[in-house]
């Protein structure tokens, strides 16, 4: 079988690789070097990895972020989270069937004292807000340092293709993820006083003040006068029929696999949840020539950016909004899903179920953030700060800007003179992080002569590339308010747009297309930006355009592509288009109708396997009675179900139990919260005992 | 005259005494209230235990106490439906230096005239027993066949399940705050929240049962000091016996470790020098002393990986024995004190003591003499328990 892997993407470049092999239940297959097991296996085909013992239900991958352990395989008979562990030559890989076998060894290890390292700072994570945090320490000469559970600084940022909202000053607004993250590590590596420890994880935080480190396979203890929190954020989960078969995983451990790792982990996906996070999941599963069935939101829109939202019906993908996933079928992994209508009380509709076929079901329904690190630390009374998701759910941008602040109170905290924290900095943090506000439609300009732009963006987001970048000044954006809607000035002003470009390329909402009247008043040229291989575009070709909201406005013939290193992989695309529609066109059809259509029955799925705790295989009806019968103490649920025990520290059930908690109607302040304990996650005891190498070798 | 919300027994703490303390009740139709300030069952040291059981120690209160819970443990499924993972897979105490192979072997002859079924092993019949202990230096152990381990919130909840289907009423998230003595004898139980009559209260506050004694003037010689524990992912059974290393370290001085029937490894250790209080929050010492020693005995534990740790107390007395009988000065409060961890072995044959202390009028001569070995009243080192 051929391996399922990105060999061409449009944004991101595929560097060749040294080809490994490795055994798969004694069959030889091949790997990339440096990957992880678990793309390894997804790119051979590979989705069930193991088997629950349990019940022998089928696991895969889940997180792809070393937050479960639903992706427990056995690598050198050794039990090993495949998403975080790297394949090596001659590897054996083997699923783990009912309980697994300690290997054994043969003699005793010798082992060395855990040694502490003092630190003025230590932040957790090296995503946006972490670096962006030690940036701003940096500045007051400060010994800091960052540790991150990757292989590469970035956080989430690395999984971005598309360009960021946000300000262009502040926050790199324009420029994609990908580059913003190499711009902010390349600015931190400059601060020989920041030192980045990577493949680093951290354990806990003691009450003598001391934070538990794997780095690499190393325990560490550092002690740290204040310590930053900038952990990130974990994907929610969902409770429906069938929530644990292999192909339900979250969005963005999809994004890492495909982004990452650039393994096409899926033929047929289907997404849940309208959130900035799913809507852009199905665009890069679209730049990586997967196709989008649809995408299933709840509430009555979706809540995430209009411009996002547009760019994905543009696309041809249909957004199902005031609808909820009832199922995820398939005998061992999944083969459809099943969706329905829901009314005002989240009530599924009768009568309404659909059924498309798929092979994989995201689940983008939200984050919550990585912050018992804070939290802990806090009520050790140490001095500690959060920063990013991990204090606050909001855009990447938004993560920055808060890391750089409270990288700024860091430094007081160390009694050192930063000066006062501008009173601007407060309130761009604000703008920063607000969710989308209004949406008012933008009338056509009415004007059709000489060439301008057309902004289709008709939300409250802040936001502000396009006003930045125009050489002439021509689109406004509020400069005190970044949210307010840009405004082209062209048709009130003397000054002409030159038809420039630039407001096209730079927007990230691909919302800005340029119509130029100067050759043919009756079929003028739109420039329109497109972000997909160059190879599927030509001029010469006929191609579906559609207006913002992705209505079919009719066929057009390409004229001209432009693909220029300026402009950074977003390709322009002219066609000749009817005067009479030609202002109204927003994008170029990606993916056919036919993709999208439901299969003539819908599937119910029979077994009840709707599961809260993954980890231990606890079924939602088993709390339900629980809680019925006047249980209000999680720890107690634990101890009766089981629900929580696992490998992930509770960290996937805890917000599914207290969903349940709710839906059953029994008010927040009743319930008793889990104890939080070390360790965050699964550690050999021959690592805590300082254990120079691993025994077997 | 009937009393407004009264009960003939008020157990304080339900834990590992209490519960099981106040099922031996019922099933003898005392009615029972237990009041707790925690929000459930078990919240206090009982979820912080490892679950070992034994009945082979030196003394013969604990030995017949222990013995009973043993065969309350080892049939419990059977009677009540509950899993517990209850394992008969014995005790090993290793030697590694004369010192502790001198220890086991004196106690080895008071054990053996209680009858209890445990014999020295040399060093290759005790790797048979348990064939990944490191054999350098191994003189050999004990070994005690009849003992056994099982899951302590598992067991918890079986318990507290019994005794509410055994009529018990159980009060969470309530605090007991005065007791009043009236004629020399237990009236009431004030709470936050109500007011209980009775003439019976069962102080098995555990690591907070000084505090229950202060409420009637009485100062119960009971300190916590704290204990970290852990526990592993599960993997295939190994491992039949607990171990017990007797052998001090830097830091610490003995630890302990089993393997639960699901396949997990549980694991504890003693402090040196103790750490007295009440905190218990996790240190940064733990993982580090335990692993170290964890894996020089076992070092095929290198490779198991730690789930999650703990930190829970050991209700101390002052010479490591509990403390059970009824006060002198307020009639009617029985104490149930200082189990000095092992409350979750000594709590199920002990709560059937206590029940035969409040329903009959003359106890047998065994239970007499348990009585006599942990009055609260007996001679410590110090002096008097209770002054």
């Amino acid at each position: 079988m051929a391996e399922k892997r990105i060999y061409k993407h449009p944004i991101l470049s595929v560097e060749p690789r040294e080809k490994i092999e490795f055994k798969w239940k004694r069959k030889t297959l091949k790997a990339l070097k440096g990957e992880m097991i678990s793309s390894a296996l997804i790119a051979n085909g590979i989705h069930i990895f193991s088997k629950h013992p349990k019940d022998g239900a089928e696991q895969g991958i889940f997180c792809a972020n070393g937050q479960c352990a639903q992706c427990l395989v056995m690598a050198d008979g050794k039990p090993v989270k495949a998403c975080m562990v790297p394949i090596k030559p001659g590897m054996h890989i083997e699923p783990v069937i009912g309980i697994p076998e300690l290997p054994k060894v043969d003699k005793g290890p010798k082992a060395e004292k855990i040694e502490t390292i003092e630190t003025p700072v230590l932040i957790i994570g090296g995503g946006p807000a972490g670096l962006s945090a030690a940036i701003q320490i940096g500045k007051h000469r400060v010994k800091t340092i960052v540790i991150d559970d990757k292989h590469k600084v970035g956080g989430k940022l690395v999984l971005q293709t598309h360009r960021f909202f946000g300000a262009k000053e502040t926050v790199h607004a324009g420029t994609r993820g990908i580059d913003i993250a190499k711009i902010l590590e390349k600015e931190a590596r400059q601060q020989d006083c920041i030192e980045i420890w990577l493949n680093s994880s951290a354990l806990a935080v003691f009450s003598d003040h001391k934070v538990g480190i794997l780095k690499e396979d190393q325990y560490k203890l550092v002690k740290p006068e204040v310590l930053l929190v900038a952990a990130g954020a974990r994907e929610k989960s969902l409770v429906f029929k069938g929530n644990t078969l292999p192909g339900v995983y979250g969005a963005g451990a999809f994004q890492t696999l495909v982004n990452r790792d650039l393994v096409k982990a899926s033929d047929r996906l289907f997404i849940v949840g309208g959130g900035n996070v799913g809507l852009i999941a199905g665009y890069h599963a679209l730049q990586a020539d997967m196709d989008v069935v649809g995408l299933v939101e709840a509430l009555p829109r979706c809540g995430g950016y209009e411009v996002h939202e547009n760019k994905l019906s543009r696309m041809g993908v249909p957004i199902y909004t005031s609808h909820t996933i009832i199922s995820a079928n398939g005998k061992n992994r999944v083969e459809s899903v099943t969706v329905a209508e829901i009314d005002k009380n989240f009530k599924p509709i009768k009568g309404t179920e659909k059924s498309f076929a798929c092979d994989t079901v995201l689940i983008a329904v939200g984050l919550d953030p990585v912050d018992e690190f804070y939290h802990k630390a806090k009520d050790f009374g140490m001095k500690v700060f959060y920063a990013g998701d991990a204090e606050e759910i909001a855009e990447a941008s938004a993560a920055m800007f808060s890391g750089k602040i409270k990288g700024q109170e860091a430094a007081h905290a160390l009694g050192i003179d930063a000066g006062k924290i501008p009173g601007s900095w407060k309130r761009t943090a604000t703008i920063l992080k607000s969710p989308p506000g209004k949406s008012r439609k933008k009338e056509i300009p009415e004007e059709e002569e000489g060439v301008f732009p057309i902004l289709h963006c008709d939300q409250e987001i802040p936001c502000d590339p396009c006003a930045t970048v125009c050489p002439l000044n021509l689109i406004y954006v509020n400069p005190l308010d970044i949210r307010k809607q840009p405004e082209f000035l062209g048709h009130f002003v003397s000054a002409n747009c030159t038809g420039c470009e630039r407001c096209v390329v730079i927007c990230p909402g691909l919302a800005i297309t340029l119509v130029d009247y100067r050759k043919d008043k009756e079929w003028p040229f739109v420039t329109i930006p497109y972000e997909f291989l160059k190879e599927r575009i030509k001029p010469g070709d006929e191609v579906v355009v559609l207006d913002k909201e992705g209505n079919r406005l009719g066929k057009v013939k390409v004229t001209k592509v432009r693909d220029i290193p300026r402009n950074n992989r977003t390709i322009l695309v002219k066609v000749k288009a009817p005067h009479k529609y030609a202002k109204c066109i927003a994008g170029i059809q990606v993916q056919k109708p036919e993709i999208s259509i439901a299969l003539e029955k819908s599937i119910s799925r029979i077994d009840d396997d709707t599961i809260i705790c993954r980890c231990e295989r606890v079924e939602a009806g088993e709390i339900r009675e629980l809680i019925r019968k006047g249980y209000r103490d999680l720890n107690e649920i634990k101890a009766v179900t089981r629900a929580g025990m696992g490998a992930c520290g509770a960290k996937t059930c805890t917000p599914l139990i207290y969903k349940l908690f709710k839906e059953e109607g029994v008010p927040l302040e009743e319930i008793t919260p889990n104890v939080q304990r070390p360790i965050f996650m699964e550690v050999p005891l021959g690592t805590f005992a300082g254990l120079k190498e691993s025994t077997d070798e | 005259m009937s009393r407004k919300n009264y009960y003939d027994v008020i157990i304080i703490g339900a834990g590992s005494v209490g519960v099981p303390a106040a099922l031996a009740m019922a099933r003898r139709d005392v009615k029972v209230l237990v009041i707790d300030k925690f929000p459930s069952q078990g919240q206090g040291s009982n979820k912080t235990a490892i679950g070992g059981i034994r009945a082979t120690h030196s003394d013969p209160a604990k030995i017949r106490i222990c013995k009973r819970t043993l065969e309350i443990v080892s049939t419990w499924e059977k009677k009540y439906g509950h899993n517990i993972d209850w394992k008969k897979g014995g005790y090993v105490f290793v030697a590694y230096r004369k010192k502790e192979e001198k220890i086991l072997k004196d106690l080895l002859k008071i054990q053996h005239k209680y009858g209890l079924n445990i014999d020295w092993y040399g060093k290759n019949d005790l790797l048979e027993i348990i064939p990944d202990l490191n054999s350098e230096g191994l003189i050999g152990g004990t070994f005690s066949p009849d003992d056994g381990h099982c899951s302590t919130i598992l067991a918890g909840h079986a318990y507290y399940d019994a005794a509410k289907k055994a009529g018990c009423e159980f009060h969470f998230n309530e605090r007991a705050e005065e007791i009043e003595v009236r004629n020399g004898g237990i009236s009431s139980v004030k709470t936050d929240k109500n007011t209980y009559t009775t003439d019976v209260v069962l102080n098995a506050a555990g690591a907070w049962a000084k505090s229950v004694g202060k409420m009637v003037g009485i100062d119960i010689p009971v300190n916590p000091d704290s204990h970290e524990g852990g526990i592993t992912e599960q993997v295939a059974e190994f491992l039949g016996p607990m171990v017990v290393d007797l052998r001090p370290a830097p830091g610490s001085e003995s630890f302990y470790y089993f393997q639960l029937e699901s396949g997990q490894i549980a694991f504890c250790i003693t402090p040196d020098p103790r750490i007295w209080g009440f905190d218990r929050n996790e240190t940064s010492i733990f993982l580090p002393m335990v692993s170290t020693r964890l894996v020089g005995l076992m070092p095929r534990l290198s490779n198991l990986r730690v789930r999650r740790t703990w930190r829970g107390l050991y209700p101390m007395t002052p010479d490591g024995s509990p403390l059970v009988g009824w006060a002198k000065k307020a009639k009617g409060f029985l104490l149930a004190a200082g189990m000095c961890g092992q409350g979750f072995m000594l709590g199920p044959g002990l709560g059937e003591l206590l029940a035969r202390m409040v329903t009959e009028d003359k106890l047998n001569p065994d239970d007499e003499e348990v009585l006599e070995v942990l009055s609260p009243y007996r001679e410590f080192k110090g002096g008097e328990a209770l002054k």
